[in-house]
């Protein structure tokens, strides 16, 4: 670039400064909302189930079925609570006040010292069906608690035949946040990043300046440039601030490397800006645009990019589709380099296909700008 | 009075559907939306990749690795010769379960010493590590119990014996599906009414309306009620699909279940016109629709549920509308429940609904007058 | 004067230029043929939507078009765009400067683009913002600026890197006189200095008259191409004042049916006449309600020449006076026509109506400030029944913030105001139906039909049953808008959208209409209907309040405020005004230096910074 050119697109760049400078509202979304978002969010979405409000009913008190039923108040995962009857457990589950029924009906005792297998009912309210599942696997931990504490204050032989040794990597508190946390920073960017670019460029067609910069010698590249440098900037400075909530705020570890992190949020970001950019220079109005940005790419960001919803669980046809979605890679990026460290096996196929994205967008958006009005 | 806001609304709709762009947003994106999460959001274990490495090689390990082939989540990925390639594949995401069988398997059942098996689960998603442990823990502890039978071991005292209520599969579809009518219904209510002022406002045709003798109550019923028409008719497009299509079992009535959603759609009325009365452009009232919708969809239980959330986060979604009508709509769908028992669920909707069409009412004396 | 190279600056062949609207595809120009010398200004003239917009684009290479070819400085602007924009300077109609920067720093930022060299930016800077008077406020951030510093603004950062070519589209629209006066100055600088060539788009056809050589464009095709001088010479001898002392709006309407009249437009307290042919007509006995008719000849204008253009285009015969409106109900008897106007307005019916006998509108010290700055200072006028009340003033003078707590629209922050003795913001429904208003830009629901949009503003206007069917049919066939009903509203051509707006704002027979700005934009002929119409409803007692920035609007008012800076500089009737202008050096002042006049006279802080 010569000088002249260089210019063009520093008094292009100190324009664009000066008017976030001094019009709040780019600063408001790059800032502002990712954190607000981020601390509703960080401290309202939770899939761990704890103190898990659960009813017993021991139809035929006894000293077996309360070496059991002490299990459960020994639980951390429960809350316990006495009822005298199924049918006023059962209300209660119904009316929402507690997850799960465990009953010990009349024969529990004879039964189990007659010849064991004595059933213990549970009963789960399947309308949350996940919440269900953990609960199961939670009610059987306890059970095989309770009877390998038995087998040691009988003699010491295992309960069971088999002795399994479960092994959590990479999350081994099994916290959800520290799961869901690094998800969320990308559903937040990938809306800051379009919703930004997509209203600014829209905003300048509104106002009739995008007119008369193009009859002046500019070119699109340098218009375009102008308007992606400032807002990464911008993008990058609200990621930092959100990487920065998570690690100290809600405690997410970081295992990887903070420089690998920065690299594969510029990637990201270069690709939600392409996405922006695109977008605006379909719709020319900022309302249209801020629409579309929203449709296009904060809900598929939000359910088809693993953020909170497994990919792999997914039908097939809908695996697909999600390799359209970019959040989808910035996602399982950054599960691992918060959780796992710098797995390159992770990293690397990932971030190649968020650079190929941000080619292909920030291509598109080259392709289809041009200095015509038509 | 009636005459005018009769009026009124026919004008409102005749704009909404004449305008191929709301036309759209009316019915495309939810269309679009509800096919792909009806099919995309699911908290189910699908095709699981698992690797295993059975060290022992035996009968007896045969029969627990054919179990594991057998269920229907699990799907085999490798069946591994040596421990090498364990942390690749976990650490890439090839697998998300391994499951290591020792070389003492068979001997150490024989013996009666306990056998060692190794579940190691990837904990990047803790939600599906915590149901992949689950399963597994199902599968081994049902090999256990089997093999203590056919092998004179003495049972255990007791089994447990687990049913689920409502959803004896456990779908996770039957519980989400039902969240998208509540989910669809306030998007695009929201966006109906909350741009609606606004885009009034910038095409200049509010204030013919305001010069006219059309009293502020009756331009506020005249954009109210086309909204409550056109959110009802949206999420009956989507009971039906969700009944039709993704043969979600509607156990109670129509009467909870409209009333519900009726008191529903009020209450997110309100706060859309709310909205539409505090935005000047069409922008802004775009940029309020979506703050309020984002935390209000987040935090309603729709996919997380609210008894994980902190205390005060509790206390907060006690003013979001969704919240309730999600109980409503899952219980009703799932739970066969009625009007008597969903009461506690529809005063909420009824007072906040109330309140925020009086807030209405006022904002848009104030901004207009 | 152009100098002597006798290429032309831009050279166009068979232009055309189509765009699609909705479903159907638009020709914005239809085979345009002419060619602008160098070093004169060029003026393309026309209403709104004639295409000059497109032309201007086109020239700038923004677009291409669909046929034929232009040529600019000697460039195909189609194959090389880039080097036809890096010589000329374009500055479009709504010239977004950014708000957000101060003089200086817009300056600089298209100093950057333009690659002007640093060094000799500070002579460039001083010379421009010496011609534009814009040196002591380089600091001021561009968003504060009044409207025709903002103009000025613009046209500097366009002359920034001096062009060979200047493009103005419209950047008078608007804009306050002395404003206005000072542009002309700049642009007749450039072009007797620097040999600048400028093309200069206007609605105005008052300013075709300064330009060297004019395109006059209607509907996309060329109407004429030449000197104003050779438009005015083909009118030698057609044009003429009439006089009478009957009332000047029926001495127009009786004027306007008389066969080989062309035109007959208001002008002050006399009537403008042209005629088909060259021949004086004789004047007695030419209306009969008038025999003391005094016809005198006139120097032709411009305009008379567009008019006469026009009718013979369209083969028109001027039509005749409307079907008046149904005798207003429940009112008092419909004036006679013909009765005289000279003497004092008719006192209002006895139907019990408040206030005081004879205004209808009075407004006393109506002040509405928006933060720091005051829109409206301290407002006060009278309105009389019948009366045809116009507010005169650039954008951004405070006439429609007045219009619109006139309305009831906006509470003002002091004074009172009484519209046929209620005020409007606490006053009943009923109060509000008796007023019609009429927005500045199209205001009604485009995305409905032409039938919808009636039938829901008469229902608002409480019409009901057969009234109401007879109201909607009424519209339909007095603006003619009945082949049209089905149409979506946004489609239609300006001048139907204006008649459907009157329309809606008139079924429910208003006592007082409410104008804002009705033809902005539109060609004169859809001026003179529109104006036919409101006089007629004028002559029938309804009180017409009108909002407008053009000088001859002012004339057809009974009477009119001056406003500038909120404030209003001068009050009275139109004659009136302008004879506080008169010097010896003018005697026969046109509004327009009526309008200077005014705000020259008034203190420093009222006049436009």
């Amino acid at each position: 670039m010569n000088t002249v050119a260089l210019r063009r697109l520093s008094g292009l760049l100190r324009k664009e400064s000066l008017q976030i400078w001094r019009d709040p509202s780019a600063l408001a979304i790059a800032f502002v909302l990712p954190a607000v978002l981020l601390l509703i969010f960080g401290y309202g979405v939770s899939l761990d189930a704890r103190n898990v409000p659960i009813a017993l009913v021991v139809q035929q008190p006894s000293a077996l079925a309360a070496s059991f039923t002490s299990q459960f108040a020994r639980s951390p995962f429960f809350r316990p609570r006495r009822f005298l009857t199924i049918q006023d457990a059962e209300q209660a589950m119904t009316a929402q006040q507690v997850q799960g029924i465990v009953w010990l009906p009349s024969d529990f005792t004879r039964r189990a010292e007659a010849g064991g297998n004595s059933p213990i009912g549970v009963i789960v309210n399947g309308v949350d069906a996940n919440d269900a599942r953990i609960v199961e696997g939670y009610v059987q931990q306890v059970w095989a608690a309770w009877l390998t504490a038995r087998a040691q204050l009988a003699g010491g032989r295992a309960p069971l035949p088999l002795s399994v040794q479960p092994q959590v990597r990479f999350n081994p508190a099994v916290d959800s946040r520290d799961y869901l946390v690094p998800g969320l920073i990308a559903v937040i960017m990938t809306l800051t990043g379009a919703l930004l670019t997509a209203l600014v460029i829209a905003r300048e067609w509104e106002r009739g300046t995008m007119e008369a910069l193009m009859v002046t010698r500019v070119t699109m590249r340098e218009i375009l440039l102008a308007k992606l440098i400032p807002y990464f900037v911008l993008g990058m400075g609200g990621m930092a601030a959100s990487v920065a909530i998570a690690v100290f705020l809600f405690g997410v570890p970081l295992e990887g490397s903070v420089w690998v992190l920065t690299a594969a949020s510029g990637l990201f970001m270069l690709t939600a800006l392409g996405m922006g950019l695109v977008i605006s220079s379909v719709a020319r109005n900022q309302f249209v645009a801020g629409q579309i940005a929203i449709i296009t790419t904060f809900l598929p960001a939000f359910l088809l990019s693993g953020f909170v919803f497994d990919i792999n669980s997914m039908p097939r046809v809908v695996q697909v589709i999600t390799h359209i979605v970019a959040a989808r890679y910035f996602v399982a990026i950054l599960q691992s380099v918060f959780l796992a460290g710098n797995v390159w096996s992770v990293i690397l196929p990932n971030a190649f296909a968020l650079a190929v994205m941000a080619a292909i967008f920030l291509g598109l958006a080259r392709a289809i700008t041009h200095k015509r009005l038509d | 009075m009636v005459r005018q806001v009769l009026a009124l609304i026919v004008k409102e709709l005749l704009a909404v559907l004449r305008d191929a762009k709301s036309r759209m947003v009316l019915v495309g994106p939810p269309l679009i939306q509800l096919l792909v999460f009806g099919y995309a959001a699911t908290f189910d274990l699908n095709h699981v990749p698992v690797a295993i490495y059975d060290q022992d090689q035996s009968a007896a390990s045969r029969d627990l690795v054919a179990r594991f082939l057998g269920a229907p989540s699990f799907q085999l990925v490798a069946m591994l010769r040596s421990s090498r390639r364990i942390d690749a594949l976990l650490d890439s995401r090839r697998v998300q379960l391994v499951l290591v069988i020792d070389r003492r398997f068979t001997r150490d059942l024989l013996t009666g010493q306990p056998a060692p098996v190794q579940a190691i689960v990837d904990g990047r998603n803790s939600n599906t590590a915590l149901l992949i442990e689950g399963y597994a823990n199902t599968i081994l502890t049902d090999f256990s119990l089997n093999w203590g039978a056919d092998h004179g071991r003495p049972a255990p005292p007791a089994v447990l014996d687990t049913r689920a209520r409502y959803n004896p599969s456990l779908s996770s579809r039957w519980f989400i599906v039902p969240g998208i009518v509540a989910l669809l219904t306030q998007v695009v209510t929201l966006l109906v009414v909350a741009l609606s002022v606004a885009r009034e406002r910038e095409t200049g045709t509010f204030d013919q309306l305001l010069v006219t003798p059309l009293r502020p109550i009756d331009i506020l019923l005249g954009k109210g009620l086309p909204g409550l028409l056109i959110g009802v008719f949206e999420a009956s497009v989507i009971i039906a699909a969700a009944v039709w299509w993704f043969d979600v079992p509607l156990r109670g009535g129509l009467l909870p279940l409209y009333l519900g959603l009726l008191l529903f759609v009020v209450a997110v009325t309100g706060i859309g016109l709310m909205i539409s009365s505090l935005a000047a452009t069409q922008q802004q009232a775009l940029l309020g629709a979506f703050l309020f919708m984002v935390p209000s969809i987040i935090l309603s239980g729709f996919a997380t549920p609210i008894a994980n959330m902190p205390i005060w986060v509790q206390d907060l979604t006690l003013v979001n509308p969704m919240r309730y009508f999600l109980v409503i709509v899952r219980a009703v769908f799932l739970q066969a429940a009625d009007t008597r028992t969903l009461a506690s669920q529809y005063w909420p909707m009824a007072a906040i609904a109330g309140a925020s069409l009086v807030a209405a009412a006022w904002l848009f004396r104030k901004r207009t007058i | 004067m152009p100098d002597t190279d006798p290429k032309p600056a831009v050279r166009l062949a068979g232009v055309r230029r189509g765009f699609r609207a909705g479903k159907r595809v638009v020709t914005a120009l239809d085979g345009i043929t002419a060619e602008a010398a160098r070093g004169a200004v060029t003026g393309l003239v026309g209403p709104d939507g004639a295409g000059k917009t497109t032309l201007m684009r086109l020239i700038a290479g923004l677009l291409r078009p669909d046929a034929g070819r232009i040529e600019v400085l000697g460039i195909d602007v189609a194959r090389d765009p880039l080097s036809v924009q890096a010589r000329l300077g374009y500055m479009p109609q709504r010239f977004g400067l950014y708000e957000d920067l101060s003089v200086a720093e817009n300056l600089d930022l298209y100093a950057d683009l333009q690659g002007v060299p640093p060094d000799r930016r500070p002579e460039r800077y001083a010379e421009l913002l010496h011609m534009t008077g814009l040196g002591p406020f380089t600091g001021r951030m561009a968003g504060r600026l009044s409207g025709g510093m903002k103009q000025k603004l613009g046209l500097a950062c366009t002359l920034v890197h001096p062009p060979d070519l200047l493009l103005l589209d419209e950047p008078t629209v608007g804009v306050d006189p002395v404003s206005r006066r000072d542009l002309w100055q700049i642009i007749d600088h450039l072009t007797r200095e620097a040999q600048v060539t400028v093309l200069f788009s206007t609605a105005y056809l008052d300013e075709a008259e300064r330009c060297d050589s004019v395109m006059l464009i209607h509907e996309g095709r060329l109407l004429g191409h030449g000197p104003p001088g050779q438009f005015t010479a083909e009118m030698a001898g057609r044009s003429f004042f009439a006089t009478a002392s009957l009332g000047r709006r029926r001495l127009q309407a009786c004027l306007a049916a008389v066969p080989g009249v062309i035109d007959a437009v208001i002008q002050g307290s006399r009537v403008r006449v042209v005629t088909a042919e060259a021949e004086p007509p004789v004047a007695a006995g030419l209306v009969v309600e008038a025999p003391d008719l005094v016809l005198t000849p006139t120097p032709p204008r411009f305009e008379d020449s567009f008019v006469a253009r026009l009718r013979a285009r369209d083969g028109l015969v001027p039509p005749a006076a409307l079907t008046p409106a149904l005798p207003l109900a429940g009112e008092g008897g419909v004036r006679v026509p013909g009765m005289s106007r000279a003497a004092s307005p008719q006192p209002s019916p006895a139907s019990g109506r408040g206030g005081v006998a004879g205004d209808v509108i009075a407004v006393a010290h109506l002040t509405r400030r928006f933060g720091a700055f005051v829109a409206v200072d301290d407002v006060s006028f009278t309105v009389a029944r019948g009366e045809i009340f116009g507010l005169l003033g650039a954008n951004g003078a405070g006439k429609s913030t007045t219009f619109r707590m006139l309305c009831g629209l906006l509470p003002p922050n002091s004074g009172t105001l009484r519209v046929a003795g209620f005020d409007l913001r606490t006053a009943a429904a009923p109060a509000r139906g008796r007023i019609g208003y009429m927005a500045q830009k199209f205001s009604l629901y485009g995305d409905l039909s032409v039938a919808q949009n009636l039938r829901f503003f008469s229902s608002a206007y409480r019409l009901t049953g057969a009234r109401q069917r007879a109201r909607i049919a009424w519209a339909e066939a007095e603006f003619e808008l009945g082949p049209m009903r089905d149409a979506t509203a946004r489609d239609l051509p300006l001048g139907f959208k204006q008649r459907l707006a009157l329309a809606c704002a008139l079924m429910h027979e208003p006592d007082i209409l409410f104008l804002d700005e009705p033809t902005s934009g539109v060609d004169p002929l859809a001026r003179r209907e529109f104006w036919r119409r409101i006089n007629t409803l004028a002559e029938q007692g309804v009180t017409v309040l009108v909002t407008t920035h053009f000088m001859e609007e002012a004339e057809y008012c009974d009477r009119l405020v001056i406003m500038a800076q909120g404030a209003v500089l001068a009050a009275g009737e139109p004659e009136a005004i302008k004879q506080g202008a008169r010097t010896a050096a003018r005697p026969d002042p046109t509004m327009e230096d009526a309008f200077i006049a005014v705000i020259e006279a008034a203190p420093a802080s009222a006049r436009a910074a």
